[in-house]
């Protein structure tokens, strides 16, 4: 299935949660947030928030700004 | 002065003994004298600034200075900035993680004891503005949120409208909300009325440094919203830019790039430092009139024929 991840289209296998796909990812998991098709995600539902076609996937951290 | 020179040399030659005690005495007395004076200003003036803590949503703050974490040259000067400034909250934006590379976090960079304010930078709509205050709120566990909504590129001019309805629905949903706006004491009134914790006019476009442009409508909104808390947002570009929006009565000032693209960032900060704590206490102390013509400070009668 494709879902579309920060903007890009990602190629990823049917099923996968959104726990699935940080771990995937490999990021640094703490202080970061998501969003599910606009919608923000807890930390708590990431296990159960299974993917499928076409969603959106928003991953936002923190940078310098003012 | 001069006496004091003389009976110094006269000891000097007659006796080098008692001149040496002599000298070191008047230093002992005169540096008393000095340290006595300094802890008893320092005293007296720190207590009526910590008396007059800033205050946002249920956050007390003894530094009324807000500083940026944007356009550093390296980590390691922004933090010894952040430390020289004295400032205790400083904001952070919120961007898509890179998907290419593991990237460390920013936020490891800061004090831990910053209280860390999330902006809404990059947004020009109020729903991009919502959604980005919301991922900021599950990420940071904060209700702190420094409200922007750019209308224009060039200007990087606040869109008000978009403002005000992004700050209506985040006060809803129970953020602290710190709007960026123009300087307008109408929408100022509205975004009190939608609920927001603090205002935030600009003084001029954001990292412009042309310093407060409009100082009668930051007064007239000093004046007519005694008890709203306003911190002057952007464009500062030195000390007394910050200095004279204090004076003005803003309650506080947020700054990015006066400090982070100054040439020394660390000394810039102790500068904005002094320079809101100055502003502040002269704007306590409440100025004197502005007259047009001179008024003598010497007695006028009295003087010699």
């Amino acid at each position: 299935m494709q879902v579309y991840v920060n903007g890009e289209s990602t190629e990823l296998t049917e099923g996968l949660s959104l726990a699935d796909l940080i771990t995937q990812l490999d990021f640094p998991s703490q202080r970061i947030a998501v969003e599910h098709n606009r919608t923000v995600v807890r930390r708590s539902q990431w296990d159960s928030t299974v993917l499928a076609d076409g969603d959106h996937i928003e991953i936002v951290h923190f940078v310098g700004g003012g | 002065m001069v006496t004091t020179l003389k009976l110094f040399t006269l000891l000097a030659v007659a006796n080098p003994q008692a001149a040496s005690e002599f000298h070191d005495n008047r230093r002992k007395v005169y540096s008393a004298f000095k340290q006595n004076e300094g802890i008893a200003m320092s005293t007296a003036i720190s207590d009526q600034i910590a008396n007059e803590a800033l205050k946002i949503g249920n956050l007390s703050f003894q530094s009324r200075l807000i500083i940026g974490t944007g356009k550093y040259r390296s980590h390691d000067e922004m933090k010894r900035a952040h430390a020289a400034s004295g400032a205790q909250m400083v904001t952070v934006a919120v961007r898509r993680v890179p998907l290419d590379r593991s990237s460390e976090s920013f936020l490891d960079h800061l004090s831990p004891t910053l209280q860390i304010l999330p902006n809404t930078a990059g947004c020009y709509s109020a729903e991009d503005a919502v959604r980005t205050a919301r991922l900021a709120r599950e990420a940071l566990e904060t209700d702190l949120v420094k409200l922007e909504v750019i209308g224009d590129q060039t200007t990087l001019f606040p869109d008000n409208e978009q403002t005000l309805e992004a700050a209506k629905v985040l006060c809803k949903e129970g953020f602290v909300v710190l709007p960026y706006f123009n300087d307008d004491l109408i929408m100022a009134k509205k975004l009190l009325d939608a609920g927001c914790a603090a205002i935030m006019p600009l003084a001029a476009p954001i990292g412009s440094g042309l310093g407060v442009q409009n100082p009668a409508n930051l007064q007239i909104m000093r004046e007519q919203l005694p008890e709203a808390t306003i911190i002057v947002d952007a464009g500062v570009g030195t000390a007394s830019d910050a200095a004279i929006a204090m004076e003005l009565g803003a309650d506080g000032v947020l700054m990015n790039t006066a400090i982070a693209e100054s040439k020394s960032p660390e000394q810039m900060g102790r500068a904005m430092k002094l320079a809101i704590e100055a502003g502040r206490l002269a704007y306590l102390a409440g100025r004197m009139p502005r007259r047009l013509y001179a008024s003598a400070s010497s007695p006028l009668s009295g003087v010699i024929k």
